[in-house]
């Protein structure tokens, strides 16, 4: 603890008037901070109403003109976007469900059950952490190749729920919950199973809830792995499809492009609005280490 | 234990024959609990990690034949001019990246953490944190474009009568844009972390800081800091291996193929994985990303006990 030493005559508050300037100081540089931060979403849908021969406008053009929102049913024609957004939920969705069941059964067994080498295990669980995805991605692909997973979503499923984060997080959670519950619920005869099931799990559903978000967006707007392991048009998932379209289009039609993006960031940026409290908590909580 | 009497010093009597039974089954019950993740860490994290071990010594391209080539893969990565760039690439991104976001974050974090309308604030900063890597490499190539086709050099010449340099063309700014727009992307992420820091720090022990006489920044070095200290060093670690592990930005925002100046380490393990199919040399890449990764947390773990404050 740092000793603050006591200063005799200790100042008196600060006058309101400097303090109300600074007050107005710090709206002034968050709010500009804030521009900048949004800065690049109003670019993005102000190009993406823009026609091709616009890009060439020199000096350039900020606004529109005329403003062209046929470049969003044309981006959205040009590729298989309503077949992406669906291959991304239902494997975001997948990902959710068995990372949160079979991390939430690992946190149980590290948080309430005893038996040897415990705690070594959950060591080498939270050192695997440090092993970056790029160097297990080749031998992982040619194991996938040899299963005949390559170019279809189980690469994607199967291998994504293995999550030593989420078993920490969740097991932070498990250990807050009282012990008495669970040795009440043994008296009435309950065994491990119906103790995970019926006691542990339901006092821990906020913490379910924030890794779910986590592992969803996650999974979302993951990009190296679908790079790697999908080929085939009608199995890629959104962020794949936008970087092959920008890809395609990207020096020659910003607007389309960038009508392209727009169309994959908005519905997430929805989402986001409408849960944001709980989003930025369970952020919060998964970057203080579940603390 | 709720229904187990703790067992008497001599073995053999019943109760520590019943405690011995139900730790037993306690093994058994762990295992079950235990088997998934297990199971599919040795699966898809152990076995392949072994495997990539075993690679790096091999030359393969994956149909033709194996064949032992020990060091080779090594000495020709760590020799190869491409690969040195690499490495530079990836020291200076996590230099530019970490001490810059971060520092930016904690000056939002506290600004803040002191104003009304943090909600409104909060969101419109992590807004870049929901967006996809993808989507926000593609935002920022039409902001960083060359010449006038570009917002930020069109506006820069003509407003401040610069030159500016070609941020994603010249292999001596890439690293950079690519720096800023990691930043960006990353700020909202670890300001939302510090806030929830700051809000650990009970109201009373800045209040008799300042009581004490404490002004501002005192309060802040000799408060404030130390009492978030721990998070501080855990977002630390967090933000060295990600950027160690950077990979999506790059690749879309600029291909690594066509500008050296952004081809870092993850690149350079994907360029020989899968655009070249040298396997071994792909692999060996790898495991000195992994090298490089554990020295790097070691040092922060080992300078962590004298800068971090862990008493609350």
């Amino acid at each position: 603890m740092a000793v603050i030493p006591a200063s005799p005559g200790s100042r008196r508050l600060a006058s309101p008037g400097p303090r109300r300037l600074g007050r107005i100081g710090l709206h002034a540089a968050l709010a500009a901070g804030g521009l900048l931060m949004l800065f690049p979403f109003v670019w993005m849908l102000l190009t993406s109403f823009k026609g091709a021969h616009q890009m060439l406008n020199t000096p350039l053009d900020w606004l529109p003109n005329p403003w062209r929102a046929q470049n969003y049913p044309d981006a959205f024609g040009a590729l298989p976007f309503a077949q992406a957004y669906w291959n991304s939920f239902y494997i975001a969705v997948l990902n959710v469900v068995l990372t949160l069941f079979t991390s939430a059964m690992a946190a149980y067994a590290f948080a309430r059950i005893r038996f040897r080498g415990s705690g070594l295990l959950f060591g080498l669980f939270l050192a695997t952490q440090m092993v970056p995805q790029q160097v297990t991605v080749v031998p992982l692909y040619l194991m996938l190749a040899e299963l005949g997973w390559v170019d279809s979503h189980l690469a994607l499923i199967v291998p994504g729920f293995v999550n030593p984060f989420a078993v920490f997080l969740l097991r932070q959670f498990i250990r807050a919950v009282p012990i008495e519950l669970e040795e009440a619920a043994r008296l009435d005869g309950a065994g491990r199973w119906t103790i995970f099931w019926r006691i542990v799990l339901p006092n821990v559903r906020p913490g379910l809830g924030a890794l779910g978000i986590i592992v969803f967006l996650a999974s979302w707007n993951s990009f190296f792995f679908p790079l790697i392991f999908l080929n085939s048009p009608e199995l890629a998932t959104v962020p794949l499809l936008v970087s092959q379209f920008a890809g395609q289009h990207g020096a020659t039609d910003y607007g389309l492009t960038l009508a392209a993006s727009a169309i994959s960031v908005i519905p997430m940026m929805i989402a986001f609005l409408i849960g944001q409290r709980r989003i930025l908590n369970s952020m919060a909580m998964s970057g203080l280490g579940g603390r | 234990m709720g229904v187990v009497t703790p067992a008497r010093p001599t073995t053999g009597t019943r109760p520590a024959r019943a405690a011995e039974r139900v730790r037993n089954r306690d093994g058994w019950w762990a295992a079950l609990f235990l088997a998934p993740q297990v199971l599919g860490l040795l699966a898809f994290l152990v076995f392949p990690l072994g495997f990539a071990i075993v690679l790096a010594f091999m030359r393969w391209d994956g149909l033709g034949e194996k064949s032992w080539v020990g060091f080779d893969n090594f000495a020709a990565q760590l020799t190869d001019p491409e690969f040195g760039t690499a490495v530079w690439n990836t020291v200076k991104l996590a230099l530019l990246t970490v001490p810059v976001g971060l520092t930016l974050a904690l000056l939002v974090a506290l600004a803040l953490n002191n104003v009304r309308g943090k909600t409104f604030y909060r969101v419109v900063y992590f807004l870049p944190v929901v967006t996809s890597s993808v989507a926000v490499a593609v935002m920022w190539q039409v902001i960083l474009a060359s010449g006038d086709y570009g917002v930020l050099n069109s506006t820069l010449h003509r407003w401040f009568g610069v030159t500016p340099p070609d941020w994603l063309d010249d292999p001596g700014w890439v690293i950079v844009a690519i720096a800023v727009v990691t930043i960006w992307s990353s700020l909202g992420l670890n300001v939302v972390i510090f806030l929830a820091g700051l809000q650990t720090i009970p109201p009373s022990l800045t209040e008799a800081a300042r009581i004490d006489g404490a002004g501002p920044v005192r309060v802040l070095r000799s408060v404030t800091l130390p009492m978030i200290s721990p998070t501080i060093f855990f977002s630390t670690v967090v933000a060295v291996i990600s950027s160690f592990q950077a990979f999506d930005q790059i690749y879309v925002l600029v291909n690594p193929d066509h500008n050296e100046g952004a081809r870092t380490i993850v690149y350079q393990v994907y360029d020989l994985g899968f655009q070249k199919f040298e396997f071994g040399m792909s692999s060996a890449a790898a495991l000195i990303l992994l090298a490089l990764t554990l020295i790097v947390t070691f040092v922060q773990f080992a300078a962590q006990k004298r800068l971090v404050h862990y008493d609350s």
